[in-house]
């Protein structure tokens, strides 16, 4: 019985290629690329696992157990970096939330289609810069004498020291990544709302509803598969809180808030060339990132039909 | 009849209603000039006097205008070297992508019925997507494929951008089917039809992937940071990104020292000449950009 499902097996795999042998070799170069950079680096985890020297390579080197993790777990700074990086990546989840929503509804209703499409084209413009030059410009920008606290000794207050201060920093943290992808968002409901159904908008004109009425009863409940949608994907980043952001801004005075994995990882790998301890938190992320992904797909594809492939 | 339309709806407003318009234009407006200021602000700069910069009494117009900062530039052999090494990974790295998307998106796109062993290419794109080895897993590949310091180090790692074949797949997928079916039933083979019919119809999206590649390869800079030993190899945005850096100065008041000391008009130059390549195609090419980002919304 067993035999016989085998040979079937292989029967109709040969047939498929037969038939479709074109199609297979257009995917591998592709897949080639695939396993050379992603699937056999996966393989490397295993170095998680040992005292990896670089003299003797990833096989030669010896086999410690859990010894990384206990190392790993037995630091303060993991559990700082831990702890930062989750309440990072959700103060830019909350606060990215509503404010495409806000600014899109605010678009929609602009007349003036010329204005509209200016407003549109550059309020996107950020997201299309690198982290390097927002870095740059930001830097000037929130120096204890730059135009930010200019403005903020104006309005009568006390200058903020945003690179050196934790609070403030991290503010600032939030605050840059929103100017980079609010706009994103915003194209995003955009399309959402100029796809609602016009006659209920004109129905509602001749009920005599006000356009704030429209916008709550019409627009809002029309978008809001979208709004679900973009939200619970946004699960699947709660470990990426802005590895190229905090990189390119932060420094020592505010390591203890905004160090995050990706940056600690970065600092013990290829800094102080502790492999085996780089890899094991790396893998950590890795797993955490993968459970949070694949239950993001799974809530979104159970609520809203969607579908990555 | 649209005119007219909107005649009425305006002499029907009342005062309150075209008040909170205007208040929603202003604010709108506000939010726009937030988002163009940091560009205005280092251009700027980068027109300034480096004594008018240091007072801070630049905003968003040069002071003391001087084009001593650019005159610097031009001079300095560094920022042209990553600016070449830029060009050439941007050529490469697009090409590359752009053809490997292709070849993985048509058959991706074929009915399961049609190509049974689809399911299992796309299971391993998934893994792929959700999965991932790591810094350092990622970092001894490149090292013992031999790659550090040559080009292929930043074009071969990030050459199959699966986000990009899922766009493209979906783009076909839309194709009407009778299309295809035509085709096939004159006998096509699926390189013909590939060629000769899903190819020249998919402009618009291939358009999009070229663009979103040739951003991603433009304003890559970790792994022109990682992968060179050399500093000569560094493309511009590593190159920019070592110049801005006070992360590497582990001293605290040494990078405090780099942030007062360093000419800022001179940084500014090179910045909006990094800027510049994409702010001459964006207004040209935006629709594509708003296209992608709209069909590729579900998976940013």
């Amino acid at each position: 019985m067993k035999r016989n499902q085998g040979r079937t097996l292989t029967a109709s795999v040969r047939r498929d290629w037969r038939k479709n042998w074109q199609l297979h070799l257009l995917l591998w170069p592709g897949l080639i690329l695939l396993i050379i950079f992603k699937f056999i680096p996966m393989g490397g985890i295993v170095m998680a696992f040992k005292d990896y020297v670089p003299r003797k390579g990833i096989f030669g080197s010896e086999w410690v157990g859990m010894e990384n993790f206990s190392y790993m777990f037995s630091l303060p700074n993991t559990w700082q970096v831990l702890w930062n990086t989750l309440r990072i990546a959700i103060e830019k989840i909350v606060v990215n939330f509503p404010i495409p929503i806000l600014i899109a509804l605010m678009l929609n209703e602009i007349q003036n289609i010329r204005l509209k499409k200016t407003v549109q084209t550059i309020i996107y413009l950020p997201y299309f810069i690198s982290w390097v030059i927002i870095a740059g410009i930001v830097q000037d920008l929130f120096t204890e004498e730059g135009m930010v606290n200019q403005m903020i000794q104006g309005l009568g207050m006390q200058p903020v020291f945003f690179m050196g201060e934790s609070g403030a920093f991290e503010a600032m943290l939030v605050g840059t990544d929103v100017w980079k992808n609010f706009g994103y968002g915003t194209v995003v409901y955009l399309a959402a709302i100029t796809g609602v159904d016009e006659s209920l908008f004109e129905a509602a004109k001749i009920d005599g509803a006000s356009r704030i009425k429209q916008i709550w009863y019409i627009t809002l409940p029309s978008i809001a598969p979208i709004v679900m949608l973009m939200l619970i994907l946004s699960l699947g980043n709660v470990m990426n809180a802005g590895f190229e952001q905090i990189f390119n801004l932060y420094n020592p005075l505010v390591y203890d808030s905004a160090d995050i994995i990706d940056t600690f990882v970065y600092r013990v790998s290829l800094v102080e060339a502790n492999y085996s301890l780089g890899t094991a938190v790396g893998l950590l992320k890795s797993v955490a990132s993968f459970i949070l992904i694949v239950s993001s797909y799974a809530i979104a594809n159970k609520y809203t039909d969607y579908t990555v492939f | 009849m649209v005119k007219i339309k909107s005649k009425n709806r305006i002499k029907n407003r009342s005062l309150s209603s075209r008040l909170l318009n205007m208040l929603n234009g202003i604010v709108l407006i506000f939010v726009t000039l937030l988002c163009l200021f940091p560009i205005l602000n280092i251009l700027a700069t980068s027109l300034s006097s480096q004594a008018a910069v240091s007072a801070n009494r630049v905003t968003f117009y040069p002071v003391e205008f001087t084009l001593a900062s650019y005159e610097t530039v031009i001079h300095r052999a560094a920022f042209w070297t990553a600016s070449w090494i830029s060009v050439k990974r941007v050529i490469l790295g697009v090409i590359i992508n752009v053809v490997i998307t292709v070849m993985m998106a048509y058959p991706l796109s074929r009915p399961v019925n049609e190509f049974p062993m689809r399911k299992v290419y796309v299971g391993i794109l998934m893994v792929a997507m959700v999965f991932d080895g790591g810094l350092v897993p990622n970092y001894l590949m490149v090292h013992s494929l031999g790659l550090f310091d040559t080009i292929w180090a930043l074009v071969l790692p990030c050459s199959v951008k699966i986000f990009h074949v899922i766009l493209m797949m979906n783009f076909i997928k839309q194709l009407p089917g009778t299309m295809l079916e035509a085709a096939k039933v004159d006998g096509a083979s699926h390189m013909t039809v590939l060629t000769r019919i899903v190819i020249p119809v998919s402009k618009p999206v291939l358009a999009t992937v070229t663009l979103f590649s040739f951003i991603d390869h433009w304003n890559a800079w970790f792994d022109g940071k990682i992968y060179n030993n050399n500093s000569a190899n560094y493309p511009l945005q590593t190159y920019l990104q070592a110049m801005l850096s006070n992360v590497d100065n582990t001293v605290v008041s040494d990078s405090i020292q780099n942030i007062l000391t360093n000419t800022q008009t001179l940084e500014a130059a090179q910045m909006f000449l990094t800027l510049l390549p994409l702010l001459v195609v964006y207004p040209f090419l935006q629709k594509y950009f708003v296209k992608g980002i709209t069909i590729g919304a579900v998976k940013g």
